[in-house]
C-alpha cells in the first residue's frame, strides 16, 4: 500500500506544483492578489504531499518492503535502523525525492516569510513551482522510487558498505540543503527581474545564508568522511564530484559578499543577480555530473542516458531562461551607487573577482576531461598539481585581503587607518611564521606563509570581536567566519607539510615507528558487527615499555553486499591525529599496516564548523532585524528620484 | 573622459589583463598536469613513453597477484588481449580482487614494468570504472550488460 500511497502523493504534488507555478507567476502583477493566495496554499500543499511521499518511501525502507524495487536494490533486513533510513537517499531515486522535499521546504519558507513584499514573493514561489514541476516530471518518468517488483525477493541487495557510515548518512541531506537553498536565491533573482525589485538581495539573504551554511557543513562532512573512511589519510582529492560541491560554495560565498554591497550601498546589483543565477546553475551542473554517471565515483549510482539527458535539458532551460530574463530586464534594476577606489565596495569587488576566478579554475579542471572525451574520445584526468598551481594561489591572494574589507568604510575608506588598526594582526602573523620556522621541521616556504596568513586572519578577527563588542551581530558573524578560514588553512598547511607516513608488513609482536609514535602489532581478531564480520587489527601505542592505548583498525566484510571495506582507527590529541589502517593479509598472521601522523588535521573541519557558526550567527542576527534600516529607505528614495 | 570613466577603464583593463594571465596559467597547467588513460594493449604495443605518468585500467589478471617482499605487491592488469605487470608498494584497497576492475596511476619503467603510485578499485559490486569498460571495449572483451 505505501508504495501506491507515495505514487499518488507524487501525482498530487505534480498537480499542486503546476498550480503553484501558474498562480505564483500570475501573482507578480499587482492586481492578481487572489492568485498570490492560491500560490501560497499550493506551496504548502506541495510540502505536505512531498513529505507524504518521502514518508511512504522511508516507511518502506524501515519495514524492508522488498516489493518496491529501490528498496530491494538498496536495503536489506540486516542493516541497522539508521542505515535503513539513510538508505532512502543512498540511491538515485530516493536522493531525487529528498531533493524535491528540500525544494518544497524552501518554497514553503519563501511563501510563509513573504520577504520583499507580496509580488516578489509570488514570483519567487512561481519560479520554485516551475523547478518542482521539472523535478517531479524527472522523478515520475525517469527515476520513480515506487516501482514495484513482482515477485518480491526475500532479501534485499543491501547498501554499498562505504555509504553505511554516519558521516555519509548526513552528507547528502546537508549538501542538498545547500544546492536547493541556492534555488531560493535563484528564484528571488528571477522574480526581482520580473518585478523590477531592487531590494531583492535583502529579501533573499536568509536563504543565501542557509544555503551557504549547509554547503559549508556538507563539504566539511564529505571531506571528513573521505579522510577517515577511504584509508589514504587525505582530506581532499580534487575529485570531480568534490569539485561539483566546491563550485557552488565559491559562488555562494561571492554572492553573500556582493549582495552585502547591493543591500548596503546599492553597488553590484545586477552582478549579484548574475551570481545568484550562476550559483544555482552550478548546483544543477553538479547534480548532472554526479548523477548522470559520466564520472567514476562512489556518487554515481546508476548511469541511465535518459536521466543525464533530462537534467541537461533542465539545465539548459533554467540557465537559458534566467539569462534571457536577465538580458531583457536587468536594466530596470541598474543605477548602482558610485564608490571610491579605497572603500568597502572595492574590497568586496576584489573578493568576487578572486572567488569567481578560483571557481573558473575548478570549472575548467573538472569539465575539460569530459569535453575532451566527448570531442575526441581521449580519456584523461586532471591531477591535483593543476589545482595546487591555479586555484591555491588565487585563494591565497584572496585570504590576504580578507582582514582589510571590514575595516574600510562604505563608499570611501581610509586605507592608512585600516592598516594601522591591523598592526596587532600583522604582529600575530609574524609571530606565527617565526614560531613555525623555529619550532617545526621540515621548514617549508608554503607552510610558513600559510601560518602567517592564518595568523593575519585570526588576529584581525580577534580585533574585530574585541572592538565591536555589543555591536551588530553581523560584524561578529563575519569575524567568526573569517577566523574559520584561518583555522582551516592551518589544518591544511599542517597536514600537507608535516605528515609522516609508514607502511610495513608486521607479524604479531613486531613494532613499527611512525613520526614520534611506536606501534606494536598484537595480531588480528575476528569480530562481528550488526551486519558485517571484521578482521580487527590490534595495535598497541607504546610509551616506553607500557601500553598507552589500543588502536583497532578493521577490514569489514559485508556478506549481504559481498563487499569489503576498511575502517581506520584514529587517535587524536586535537592537535595531531595518529591514523592507522589495516591492509591486506600477507599470510602467517602478517598484515600490511599503514600509519600516518597528521599534525593539525582536526583543524581542517574545525575551521569549517567555525565558518558555519559564523553563518548561523549572521542568520539569526538578521532575522531579529527584519525591518529595513532607515538609511536604506532614504537611499532607495534617492535612487527612485534619479 | 572624466576621472570616474578613466578609473573604470583602468579597472576593466586590469581585469582583462589579469584574466589573460589566469587563462594562460590555466592552459599551461592543464597541459602539464593531465594524465592520459591507457589500456594494457596501448602499453604492450609500445604507444606509451617510458617515465610519463598515466592511468592504466583493466582487470586484475587471475593468478597474477604476488605479495612481498615487505609491503610490495605485484600483479598484472589485463584487457583480455595483453597484460601489463604492475609493481605497487602500499596498501591495496579493500575491494581489490583478482578478476575485478582496477585503475592504477603510475608510469612504465625501463624494463616494461608499470610502477604504480596509487591503486583504485571499483567502489562496489555493480559498478565498473568507465576506464575499465573502455579498456575492455577496445580489446573486444566487453559484453554489454556484463555489469
Amino acid at each position: 500500500m505505501t508504495g501506491e500511497l507515495g505514487q499518488v502523493a507524487l501525482c498530487f504534488a505534480l498537480a499542486l506544483s503546476l498550480v503553484m507555478a501558474g498562480a505564483g507567476l500570475a501573482g507578480v502583477r499587482q492586481a492578481n492578489a487572489a492568485a498570490r493566495g492560491i500560490a501560497v496554499s499550493a506551496t504548502l500543499g506541495l510540502l505536505v504531499f512531498t513529505a507524504l511521499a518521502f514518508g511512504a518511501l522511508t516507511y518502506a525502507y524501515v519495514t524492508s518492503d522488498f516489493s518496491i524495487q529501490t528498496v530491494a536494490n538498496n536495503s536489506n533486513t540486516l542493516k541497522p535502523l539508521i542505515y535503513r533510513i539513510s538508505g532512502v537517499w543512498g540511491n538515485h531515486e530516493g536522493s531525487m525525492l529528498l531533493w524535491l522535499l528540500v525544494l518544497a521546504l524552501y518554497a514553503a519558507l519563501v511563501a510563509l516569510l513573504g520577504r520583499g513584499g507580496p509580488r516578489l514573493t509570488s514570483g519567487a514561489v512561481g519560479i520554485q513551482g516551475l523547478l518542482a514541476v521539472a523535478f517531479l516530471l524527472f522523478i515520475l518518468f525517469t527515476s520513480n522510487p515506487f516501482l514495484r517488483l513482482d515477485p518480491a525477493p526475500f532479501e534485499g541487495a543491501g547498501l554499498n558498505p562505504l555509504l553505511q557510515d554516519i558521516g555519509l548518512a548526513l552528507h547528502p541531506p546537508m549538501l542538498y540543503a545547500g544546492y536547493v537553498g541556492l534555488s531560493a536565491s535563484f528564484a528571488y533573482a528571477a522574480a526581482a527581474l520580473m518585478v523590477g525589485e531592487r531590494g531583492w538581495a535583502r529579501a533573499a539573504r536568509p536563504f543565501m545564508l542557509l544555503a551557504w551554511i549547509a554547503l559549508t557543513c556538507g563539504i566539511a562532512l564529505g571531506s571528513w568522511w573521505a579522510y577517515y573512511e577511504l584509508g589514504w589519510g587525505g582530506f581532499w582529492f580534487w575529485d570531480p564530484v568534490e569539485n561539483a560541491s566546491l563550485m557552488p560554495w565559491l559562488i555562494a560565498t561571492a554572492l553573500l559578499h556582493s549582495a552585502l554591497a547591493s543591500e548596503r550601498s546599492g553597488a553590484f546589483r545586477t552582478w549579484s543577480l548574475l551570481l545568484a543565477i550562476t550559483g544555482f546553475s552550478l548546483s544543477l551542473i553538479g547534480t548532472f555530473l554526479v548523477r548522470s554517471g559520466v564520472l567514476s565515483s562512489v556518487h554515481s549510482f546508476a548511469s541511465d542516458p535518459a536521466r543525464g539527458f533530462f537534467i541537461m535539458v533542465l539545465i539548459a532551460l533554467a540557465i537559458g531562461g534566467a539569462l534571457a530574463l536577465f538580458a531583457l530586464r536587468a536594466h530596470t534594476l541598474q543605477g548602482g551607487a558610485s564608490f571610491e577606489p579605497v572603500s568597502r565596495e572595492t574590497t568586496l569587488l576584489l573578493n568576487n573577482v578572486f572567488l569567481v576566478a578560483a571557481c573558473a579554475c575548478v570549472f575548467v579542471g573538472t569539465l575539460y576531461p569530459l569535453v575532451l572525451d566527448a570531442v575526441s574520445g581521449t580519456k584523461i584526468s586532471v591531477g591535483p598539481p593543476y589545482y595546487a598551481l591555479t586555484f591555491a594561489p588565487i585563494f591565497f591572494a584572496l585570504l590576504l585581503l580578507v582582514p582589510l574589507g571590514p575595516r574600510l568604510g562604505w563608499k570611501r575608506g581610509d586605507l592608512k587607518a585600516a592598516w594601522r588598526a591591523l598592526y596587532p594582526a600583522l604582529g600575530l602573523a609574524g609571530v606565527a611564521a617565526l614560531a613555525v620556522l623555529a619550532l617545526i621541521s621540515p621548514r617549508t616556504v608554503t607552510a610558513t606563509l600559510a601560518f602567517a596568513v592564518a595568523g593575519w586572519l585570526i588576529g584581525a578577527s580577534l580585533l574585530d570581536i574585541r572592538k565591536r563588542k555589543g555591536a551588530r551581530a553581523s560584524a561578529f558573524a563575519a569575524a567568526l567566519a573569517h577566523a574559520g578560514l584561518g583555522v582551516t588553512l592551518m589544518g591544511v598547511a599542517g597536514t600537507t607539510a608535516w605528515r609522516s607516513e609508514a607502511l610495513e608488513v608486521l607479524g604479531p609482536g613486531q613494532t613499527m615507528q611512525v613520526g614520534p609514535y611506536i606501534l606494536r602489532f598484537d595480531g588480528v581478531a575476528r569480530v562481528e558487527g550488526p551486519n558485517y564480520i571484521a578482521d580487527q587489527g590490534r595495535l598497541a601505542l607504546m610509551d616506553g615499555g607500557k601500553v598507552k592505548a589500543m588502536l583497532r583498525p578493521e577490514q569489514r566484510f559485508y556478506p549481504a553486499e559481498n563487499q569489503s571495506v576498511s575502517d581506520t582507527a584514529i587517535r587524536t590529541t586535537g592537535l595531531r591525529d595518529l591514523y592507522v589502517a589495516l591492509g591486506d593479509d600477507r599470510g602467517q598472521g602478517r598484515f600490511a599496516i599503514r600509519a600516518y601522523v597528521s599534525p593539525l588535521a582536526p583543524f581542517i573541519w574545525l575551521g569549517g564548523l567555525v565558518m558555519a557558526l559564523g553563518g548561523i550567527l549572521s542568520l539569526f542576527g538578521r532575522l531579529r532585524l527584519r525591518a529595513p534600516a532607515p538609511e536604506d529607505a532614504a537611499e532607495s528614495q534617492a535612487q527612485a528620484a534619479e | 573622459m572624466n576621472s570616474r570613466k578613466k578609473r573604470r577603464l583602468a579597472f576593466v583593463l586590469a581585469l582583462v589583463a589579469a584574466g589573460g594571465v589566469l587563462a594562460a596559467a590555466v592552459i599551461y597547467q592543464l597541459g602539464q598536469n593531465t594524465m592520459y588513460f591507457r589500456s594494457p594493449t596501448d602499453v604492450a604495443t609500445g604507444q606509451v613513453p617510458e617515465g610519463v605518468a598515466f592511468r592504466l585500467g583493466g582487470l586484475v589478471a587471475a593468478g597474477s597477484v604476488a605479495r612481498g617482499p615487505g609491503a610490495q605487491v605485484r600483479f598484472a592488469v589485463s584487457d583480455g588481449q595483453h597484460a601489463v605487470p604492475v609493481t605497487f608498494k602500499g596498501v591495496l584497497p579493500a575491494l581489490f580482487r583478482e578478476g575485478q576492475g582496477v585503475v592504477t596511476l603510475g608510469a612504465v619503467n625501463g624494463t616494461g614494468n608499470f610502477i604504480a603510485t596509487e591503486v583504485l578499485a571499483k567502489h562496489d559490486e555493480k559498478y565498473m570504472p568507465p576506464e575499465v569498460v573502455e579498456s575492455l571495449k577496445r580489446s573486444g572483451h566487453w559484453k554489454e550488460g556484463e555489469q
